[in-house]
């Protein structure tokens, strides 16, 4: 069964979608042309670029401040509703039980959680979408490109696809800790997200102690994990769950040591009031803190379970780790969830490090939210770049790089940066001066530390024949074009 | 009765939490002393150690702060329960270990070497 | 302190940890029993929280959730052919009777006293905007020392873990 769809698509329900089209075999979408598509679009953008010039004039000229129609800030929105809410709603006797406050504060609420659910629904759709096809780009593939147009509805396929299988449970499991885990490790996921910072109101839950939080709800998945693992019956899903808990067990150290160094310059654990902080210095923790950022960045990546430190379902080695035993919707949970957390990591380096909703003034023209949303795009496809071309650690390796390597380093930066704190609070001058000395001190502390311990701990780059080379020239699409090219003409 | 009346009985004040804090102990307490498995017992103590925490944060919630003390006291007591609870945790769970590599098991009732 | 969702958040969470501590002493299974006592400190900690302890409520989860249940799970595991039945002992009886007589006392006690012990004013609760930097300046103010004497105890105890359970090298 053929369906036509907007822009010249066809939804071809007859064929399955092979991941990659096989080189020589080349099968094309079938393009319908539509008259007069280029002038609709012509129309379009012709509208689009006028209203954005009328949004900027009304933005600039500053009528919109603070208004309930003022959706730069979605926190405005849920200020107006407040305001018009009498001041007691139901009162017994003579107290007042429920007030008005309070039903603001509850209908925010759950508005603003529906809003949490519904966007992470929402990025997990697209990200099994564009995580795949990057990923296909990285490796010279096509990656889904049947169904919907340019593939967009292959998560929604698969979803289906994953509910209508068979839920298969493995004799023996323990049918209470086997139910459990997929359901544990949604729950951090949705707390997670609920306490970035997406503009100076729009935040879900302002927490007083948010980066303890981050740390403590993350550390929640790795009972999930291990009772996944164990509750199968089986000998790959415990060795999966084995090393993911002692793997998460030793990268929580090294993260938390590293969100101390950003603790440390802000004075407060509250995530926008550390957003804040790099706004009104103007710098961002990224250039200030190079150390901890890559301390953080690759300890995430270990407690996300994804390449390089993907050991946990080490397809080749232990099938698919601790959710071997897991099928339909709830291997389906699992998969999501991992996507969740490599967003909500990505959000969180941005919130940390990367400044958060601000960019050097412009939050006050451009949506805040649109700001960190795509930063979070951005350390999302690092992540992804990351996940396509370094290789797998192996256990050992990948123990002995938190305990040997990043817990020694993130200690003597905690110390560095306590130095250069004191020294900030009693320096008395403007602060851009002591800032960039500072990053320019750790910059150079980070490289130099960074090469020495790797030495002293037996690294020797230099007397390895194989040692990765850095080449422009390899890989990508034009590549294999050209590679074909090449193969035709012989 | 009016709502004015039943108010001190429905809002949470210091004896709805003090009287939580009794009960987990209780179940901690029943826990500790009826399990055969020293795990099991251990989680008992958890508990235990758990309940007397939320004490601790009750007195400094509702009880005004005395002079001449930092105004946290509680909470930091707690913080100093969580830290020997972890060492009691980490300590006592590598005795069981021992325990078993020595016996072959954790069941308290046959630890009786010492017994008589 | 007396808006509904603070009652009813205290009702709900006090109910689903005396629960889930009662069913880690009723279930069968040791790891089931693991997971409800997971349960009972994420309880707890919610508690924590409806008492503005937000620092603790979250040290609470890290610790409790993240770490000591880590570490029970793993001592399971690690003695496999013991017993996983969470078995009674002859306990059982005296246990109950000793847990119920406590739990009564307390209670009563905590009804029966006017804890109105300090304060001139009627009794009221103490709020606090937040309370890492208190707990902060009075662990290295006042109770440095012990905050010194609690690094050198966890020290020694993660030495003293490592050391029992560390297997001897056979020679």
């Amino acid at each position: 069964m053929r369906i036509p769809l907007p822009f010249g698509m066809l939804l071809d329900t007859t064929k399955d979608a092979p991941e990659s089209v096989p080189s020589g075999t080349r099968q094309r979408i079938v393009r319908v042309p539509v008259p007069g598509l280029r002038l609709v679009g012509a129309v379009v953008a012709l509208v689009v670029i006028a209203l954005s010039v009328l949004i900027g004039v009304i933005v600039v000229g500053g009528a919109l401040d603070g208004k309930w129609y003022d959706f730069r800030d979605l926190g405005n929105t849920m200020d107006g509703l407040r305001s018009v809410l009498p001041e007691c709603v139901l009162a017994l006797g003579e107290t007042c039980v429920v007030t008005g406050s309070y039903v603001g504060y509850l209908a925010s609420a759950v508005i603003g959680g529906t809003g949490v659910l519904s966007f992470v629904g929402l990025i997990l759709v697209l990200l099994v979408w564009s995580e795949r096809r990057l990923l296909a780009r990285f490796q010279v593939r096509r990656g889904p490109n049947r169904v919907g147009p340019f593939g967009l509805l292959q998560p929604l396929a698969d979803a289906i696809k994953m509910m209508q299988k068979e839920t298969v449970i493995p004799r023996g499991a323990d049918r209470f800790l086997y139910y459990l885990p997929p359901v544990i490790v949604f729950i951090p996921l949705m707390l997670l997200w609920g306490a970035v910072p997406w503009a100076p109101k729009m935040t879900y839950a302002d927490i007083n102690v948010g980066v303890l939080y981050l740390v403590a709800v993350t550390s929640l998945t790795t009972l999930a994990i291990f009772l996944a693992g164990w509750s199968s019956n089986n000998h790959y899903a415990l060795l999966g769950a084995m090393r993911t808990v002692a793997m998460m067990v030793s990268y929580e150290i090294p993260i938390s040591i590293s969100l101390l160094t950003i603790v440390l310059f802000t004075g407060s654990l509250q995530l926008t009031e550390i957003v804040r902080w790099q706004a009104e210095h103007n710098a961002w923790f990224a250039f200030l803190l190079p150390l901890p950022l890559f301390t953080f960045f690759f300890s995430s990546t270990a407690e996300l379970n994804r390449s390089p430190n993907d050991i946990a379902e080490a397809e080749s080695e232990i099938v698919a780790g601790y959710y071997t035993e897991y099928s339909g919707m709830k291997m389906g949970l699992y998969l999501a969830g991992e996507l969740g957390y490599a967003t909500a990591t990505s959000a969180f380096v941005s919130t940390l490090f990367l400044g958060g909703w601000t960019l050097f003034g412009l939050e006050t023209w451009i949506p805040p939210y649109v700001i960190l949303g795509l930063k979070i795009s951005v350390v999302y496809f690092v992540l992804v770049w990351m996940r396509a071309t370094l290789p797998r650690f192996r256990l050992d390796q990948l123990m002995a790089f938190a305990w040997k390597y990043l817990i020694p380093l993130s200690i003597a930066s905690v110390m560095l940066v306590a130095l250069e704190v004191t020294l900030f609070a009693r320096w008395d001058v403007a602060a851009i001066v002591p800032l960039v000395l500072f990053a320019i001190v750790n910059y150079v502390f980070a490289r130099i530390a960074m090469r020495r311990w790797a030495t002293v701990l037996g690294y020797q780059p230099e007397l390895q024949a194989n040692h990765p080379v850095m080449t422009s020239g390899v890989g990508g699409l034009r590549a294999a074009q050209a590679l074909r090219q090449a193969e035709g003409a012989r | 009765m009016t709502f004015e009346e039943l108010k001190p009985f429905i809002v949470p004040g210091l004896p709805h939490y003090l009287a939580l804090s009794g009960q987990v102990f209780a179940i901690g307490i029943l826990i500790a002393l009826s399990k055969r498995n020293a795990i099991a017992v251990l989680m008992g103590v958890e508990l235990m150690l758990n309940a007397t925490n939320l004490a601790f944060l009750a007195f400094t919630r509702f009880v005004p702060q005395a002079q001449g003390t930092p105004a946290l006291a509680g909470h930091v007591f707690v913080v100093f329960i969580l830290t020997v609870a972890a060492a009691e945790a980490a300590v006592a769970l590598a005795m069981a270990v021992l325990v078993y590599r020595r016996r072959e098991t954790v069941d308290l009732d046959r630890l009786n070497l010492l017994r008589w | 302190m007396d808006n509904p969702g603070v009652v009813g958040a205290f009702y709900l969470l006090s109910g689903v940890t005396v629960l889930s501590s009662l069913a880690v002493f009723a279930v069968r299974n040791l790891l089931h029993a693991v997971v409800f006592l997971v349960l009972a400190f994420v309880g707890m900690a919610g508690i924590f929280i409806t008492l503005s302890a937000d620092f603790l409520a979250v040290a609470q989860i890290l610790i409790y959730a993240g770490a000591v249940s880590i570490l029970l799970v793993f001592a399971v595991m690690l003695t496999p052919l013991a017993d996983r039945n969470n078995a009674n002992s002859l306990f059982v009886l005296p246990g109950v009777a000793v847990a119920g007589g406590f739990a009564t006392i307390v209670a009563l006690v905590a009804v029966a006293t006017d804890w109105n012990v300090l304060a001139e004013e009627d009794l009221g609760y103490r709020s606090f905007a937040t309370t890492i930097a208190d707990i902060g300046q009075a662990l290295l103010g006042p109770y440095v020392l012990a905050f010194e004497v609690a690094s050198v105890l966890l020290l020694a105890a993660l030495i003293g873990a490592i050391v029992l359970v560390r297997e001897e090298e056979r020679a």
